[in-house]
């Protein structure tokens, strides 16, 4: 569907040159919902502003459904424009129209037949839940409110791809829940391919299938949600992780441990569980096949898009040669395990 | 000195007429300048640096045409253009051709004020139009002016007194209106009741202009809101 390939952008100031893109290539399928995530000031708008030419690219190409869209001349990139919506953190909605014609505003500069213009608020309104104020205007709604709006005005020309520059970020969590709900109600309903951008993880985990993650103008990291947070493989990543997952084993658990028999070896080790792994009673089955003793310290579960996943903090004691070949087993049984500390 | 008091019906009628006249002078001025200086602020924003279609020589000619006229003392102007108002009207004197240097001095005037005020619009909404593919004259017509418009019609009434005080001036050099009554009754004649009245009049017309343009604006707002 998106196809991103060696998209550069550099912005020229009076004092300096500062590259907001460097190469960057993504590739993103009908359909999905593409996260993107990275600091403040990492290039995330640059990017999604590029994707519709709202920023002209230095350099490179991006490809929707096979056609560049940095080569198009202004009246084509117009209309290529009509059909890939875009909301905002700031929800931009015109203060002097009403919610209702707010909804209207695309398709009057579609042109739109006045009589389908109508149904199709109409339609858009009951989907975002606004049916009662269409006639209010926007200073009279709360944020949520407003981005309703912002998602019915984005959808009403029927268009293709999503785009939403932090669409929650001036949003509380739970009206930041209501609108992801909303947006996956329509990625579902309606097949439309959803790329967003965010700094906060939570938004990645609720609502995204891929994710990138961008640091200083390039992507560091490219996956499937679940494996990010399952097998992050940069700090950036593992940063982020750490706001949404506790995944360190808690100071105390490290001290006071039991008093081991003669001839015992104690291991701490933290066991990753990812999808149906996570439903597999594992580690009892470890401690009744190799005579370990494990003693469970912290532990944590959690779902990314119906994927169980989470870990556990685990004490084994035992003879040696049973706890290596505990190990072997929990790892043969396609467990991520981690030794934290060997006696 | 208050003598106006007891001023007779004829000077009543000559008040009333000079006040038409000026009212007449100052709302022709108003609307043919807003004809010609909204579109040229509206061009003045357009064409400016990274807006809808930034065009760097276009704007710095109009932008020093602009400031050129302004530059000029009004009182200057309006003889300086008087073989203009001749050709254009036939002759130098009367209301209707004080038409023609009220106008041309407000444009340049009506232009940079409505600049101000499409400037203040905040450049998400024009970026959200244009996302949504609008052209420039969607994004002039939808957004710009639509969005301006408590702002603009304050510049309405910024304009029209502007144009209460150069109708008067324009009076002195025979313009008509309060401005003539004023300087033959009161400074040729000295005839101070006359000047009274005129500034008396003066003082609620510019109230009045005010008071409208704030109503105006305040009900757009307020409906907004
Ligand atoms: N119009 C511009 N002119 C100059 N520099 C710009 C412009 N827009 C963005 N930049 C710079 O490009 C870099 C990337 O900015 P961008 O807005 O893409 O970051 P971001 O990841 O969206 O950050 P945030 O989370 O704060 O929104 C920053 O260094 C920023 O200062
Ligand atoms: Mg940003």
């Amino acid at each position: 569907m998106i196809e991103v390939r060696n998209l550069t952008k550099i912005f020229t100031t009076s004092s300096q040159e500062i590259l907001a893109l460097d190469e960057v290539s993504l590739h993103v399928e009908k359909g999905e919902v593409f996260g993107i995530i990275g600091l403040s000031g990492a290039g995330k708008s640059t990017l999604i502003r590029c994707i519709n030419m709202l920023e002209k690219p230095t350099s490179g190409s991006v490809v929707i459904d096979g056609v560049d869209i940095t080569t198009l001349e202004s009246s084509e990139l117009r209309s290529a424009r009509q059909k890939i919506g875009m909301i905002f953190q700031q929800f931009n909605l015109l203060s002097s129209r009403t919610v209702y014609d707010n909804v209207m505003f695309p398709l009057e500069i579609a042109g739109f037949p006045k009589k389908e213009a109508t149904q199709r608020v109409e339609e858009l309104l009951e989907l975002v839940g606004l049916e009662d104020r269409s006639d209010s205007y926007p200073a009279q709604l709360s944020g949520g409110q407003k981005q309703r709006v912002g998602i019915a005005r984005a959808l009403a020309n029927k268009p293709k791809l999503l785009l939403s520059d932090e669409a929650t970020s001036a949003l509380d969590p739970q009206t930041t829940r209501s609108i992801l709900g909303l947006l996956k109600d329509i990625n579902h309903r309606l097949g439309l391919t959803i790329m967003l951008i965010t700094h906060d993880m939570n938004v990645i985990k609720q609502t995204c299938d891929r994710v990138a993650v961008i640091d200083d103008s390039q992507i560091v990291e490219v996956g499937k949600v679940v494996n990010i947070f399952s097998k992050p493989q940069t700090d950036t990543s593992r940063s982020f992780i750490g706001t949404v997952v506790n995944n360190d084993v808690p100071e105390q658990m490290l001290q006071g441990r039991a008093a081991l028999e003669t001839g015992h070896d104690s291991l701490l080790i933290r066991v990753s569980f990812i999808g149906e792994s996570a439903g597999k009673p594992l580690i009892s089955s470890m401690i009744k096949k190799f005579d370990v003793d494990a003693n469970i310290l912290y532990g944590n579960i959690d779902y990314i898009k119906e994927t169980p996943f989470g870990y556990l903090a685990l004490e084994l004691t035992g003879l040696p040669n049973h706890i290596n070949e505990g190990l072997a087993y929990l790892k043969g049984q396609g467990l991520e395990v981690e030794v934290i500390r060997g006696v | 000195m208050f003598d106006f008091l007891g001023a007779n019906a004829w000077m009543a009628d000559k008040v009333l007429l000079a006040t038409w006249e000026s009212i007449y002078m100052v709302m022709i001025s108003t609307v043919l300048s807003y004809l010609v200086g909204l579109p040229l602020g509206v061009i003045l924003v357009a064409t400016s640096e990274g807006h809808i279609v930034e065009n760097k020589s276009v704007n710095t000619v109009l932008g020093s045409i602009v400031n050129a006229v302004r530059s000029v003392p009004f009182i200057i102007f309006l003889i300086l253009i008087i073989p203009l108002t001749r050709l254009i009207v036939g002759t130098p004197i009367g209301t209707i051709a004080s038409i023609v240097p009220l106008t041309l001095a407000a444009i340049p005037f009506v232009a940079r004020l409505v600049e101000t005020s499409l400037k203040e619009i905040e450049w998400g909404l024009i970026e959200a139009a244009l996302s949504m593919g609008a052209n420039a004259w969607q994004v002039i017509t939808k957004v710009l002016l639509p969005e301006a418009m408590p702002s603009l019609s304050l510049g309405v009434a910024i304009t029209t007194i502007n144009l209460v005080g150069y109708s008067a001036m324009a009076g002195i050099v025979g313009g008509g209106g309060l401005g003539t009554l004023a300087y033959y009754y009161g400074y040729q004649r000295y005839e101070n009741g006359i000047m009274w009245i005129t500034v008396i009049v003066l003082v609620v017309l510019v109230q009045l202009v005010q008071m409208l343009g704030d109503t105006l604006a305040a009900k757009i707002s307020n409906k907004r809101m």
